[in-house]
């Protein structure tokens, strides 16, 4: 069962293509990546699902409802964490998630009880009566990802929900999404962190241009860019990189601090030509490694094109 | 849709809005002082009566008052990036803009009230008539609604919008009658009739002096006719305004 389906889904402003035609489900309970550079059409792709910007073509349905024919309803199980939103920092933590319930249709007495777990849970609940304006900016991010939650929400969209916090605030923040994915919450989360879309992630949408150009698990995608494995390799003196290519086995060799970084794919034949070599011209390889091909080098080959 | 619950949604944004923007003092007390020293500075000088005065500060207090504030939420909340957590959450625009005018209609009868009680109490001014209750509600509602259709421009910058008001506000309270009668303004009289304030200055006048252009029915059914134009077109102007504002 499907909790998001989007079909052929195209955004344009003033006729710059912010998002193209672009389709893609998430199966209900997925922790779903949306990769990309800035400018890539995240934010847009996000906003056109949780209702805020209407679609110039295409389709998406959020559960069951079509997001443009019933948003309030498409809405009502949304948790929604908009890029750079901010909390009503005159107000108190407890007052925005008390109006955030509010707004949620939800019961006050419901939402005194959430509010209380959620304050506790985000490490809030000491400073529930204070105002927001006396907040770090990770307690705030972790107040915004609380209002997000106040409605138990079958879909949750975090759109960069750790750019630019403390440690221990994105860590928190991480644990938590996985918690709450564990127990069912279909999450969509939007980052240029590709580490994070690595550990969180079951899959990932890689976009580009406002199109999606990959979207497969993070395993699969690497294993799909067997080129950029790679071997670093440091000698105990300097040798001519053009030298390391060894006809055509290597595609590229690149200098990375002190080492070399040979890209193949062929990565078994390469060691024992670089021993030969290191004996050839009288040196000693300091150290080797062998690299498998990362989510970041994936990244980088994919919006680079 | 659920109506009521999104009128119960209105309320939470009225609460939100008294909280973070007008119950403040200074807030407050500059809606006390603006239209007072406004008033103090026409009627300094002129041999005019209290039954001709209060009307005049009564509307224009009402004016000032109800549409001070709620033109300047909306850039606020999008320079504070609140605005989109606001739409995000399962709530029409409509709804949400009607809360708006709620907080400012509450705050202008909070003010027009104290000014009731002042004439009544100190200048002993008899200004207590079912249509003029009537009509106070009507017009903060509709000199709300002006203040939220001011507040449309997709801008983050509340000055912007201030400066909008001021160009609005200013010559409206000039050609409506709150400090000449709108006869003295010969061939030019009918400029007043595309003003709102011109008839709930009507409408106090004839409660408080018995003197008016208008029927207080006519009064009240302009009243009535701007509020659902305002109302109206501010949802309209808000709604295309609202991707340009993220």
């Amino acid at each position: 069962m499907y909790s998001i389906e989007v079909r052929d889904l195209t955004k344009n402003f003033n006729g710059f293509k912010a998002v193209d035609k672009i389709s893609f489900m998430i199966k209900s309970g997925e922790l779903f990546g949306l990769l990309g550079p800035n400018g890539a059409g995240k934010t847009t792709t996000i906003r056109m699902l949780t209702g805020i910007f209407k679609p110039t073509s295409g389709t998406a349905l959020v559960g069951e409802y079509d997001i443009q024919k019933n948003p309030l309803e498409a809405k009502q199980f949304m948790g929604i964490v908009p890029e750079m939103a901010n909390a009503y920092v005159d107000l108190s933590a407890f007052r925005n998630l008390l109006l955030m319930g509010e707004l949620y249709g939800i019961r006050k007495k419901e939402i005194m009880e959430k509010a209380e777990i959620l304050l506790k849970l985000f490490g809030l609940y000491e400073r529930r009566n204070n105002k927001v304006k006396t907040f770090s900016k990770g307690m705030k991010q972790r107040l915004i990802v609380a209002m997000g939650l106040i409605n138990d929400p079958k879909i949750l969209f975090l759109d960069e929900p750790t750019s630019g916090l403390d440690v221990e605030s994105v860590r928190l923040i991480r644990d938590l999404i996985k918690d709450f994915n564990s127990k069912g919450t279909t999450v969509i989360l939007t980052t240029h962190n590709i580490e994070e879309a690595n550990q969180l992630c079951d899959r990932v949408a890689i976009m580009n241009h406002g199109r999606i150009v990959a979207i497969d698990s993070p395993e699969k995608l690497k294993s799909t860019f067997q080129s950029t494995a790679s071997i670093e390799v440091a000698f105990d003196k300097e040798v001519k990189a053009e030298e390391l290519l060894f006809g055509d086995v290597v595609t590229e060799v690149k200098k990375v601090g002190d080492k070399l970084r040979l890209y193949s794919r062929r990565t078994g034949e390469v060691i024992p030509l670089l021993a030969k070599y290191s004996d050839s011209i009288g040196s000693k390889i300091i150290s080797i490694n062998t690299i498998a091909p990362n989510l970041e080098d994936v990244f980088v080959r994919l919006t680079k094109e | 849709m659920n109506f009521i619950g999104q009128l119960r949604k209105s309320l939470a944004v009225t609460k939100k809005d008294l909280f973070i923007f007008y119950l403040k003092g200074p807030v407050v007390i500059s809606g006390i002082l603006m239209p007072s020293f406004l008033f103090v500075a026409f009627a300094v000088g002129r041999n005019l009566s209290f039954n001709f005065l209060i009307p005049g500060l009564m509307s224009m207090a009402l004016f000032v008052t109800a549409s001070s504030i709620g033109p300047v939420v909306a850039p606020w909340e999008t320079r504070m990036r609140t605005f989109e957590r606001l739409v995000s959450a399962p709530v029409t625009l409509w709804a949400i803009i009607l809360g708006d005018i709620f907080a400012s209609l509450m705050f202008g009868l909070f003010i027009t009230f104290f000014i009731f009680i002042i004439s009544i109490v100190l200048l002993g001014v008899e200004i207590i008539s079912l249509s003029l209750v009537a009509g106070t509600i009507i017009a903060a509602f509709c000199f709300s609604s002006l203040g939220l259709l001011i507040s449309a421009p997709p801008t983050d910058n509340p000055s912007n919008i201030m400066m909008l008001q001021s160009m609005i506000k200013f010559p409206l309270i000039f050609i409506s009658g709150v400090f000449v009668p709108i006869d003295n303004m010969g061939n030019w009289k009918f400029i007043s009739y595309i003003s709102p304030l011109t008839y709930y200055t009507d409408l106090a006048r004839n409660s408080i002096s018995g003197t008016s252009n208008f029927s207080p029915i006519i009064d009240l059914l302009a009243l009535i006719g701007f509020s659902i134009l305002f109302f109206t077109a501010a949802i309209v102007w808000h709604k295309k305004s609202l991707t340009k504002r993220f």
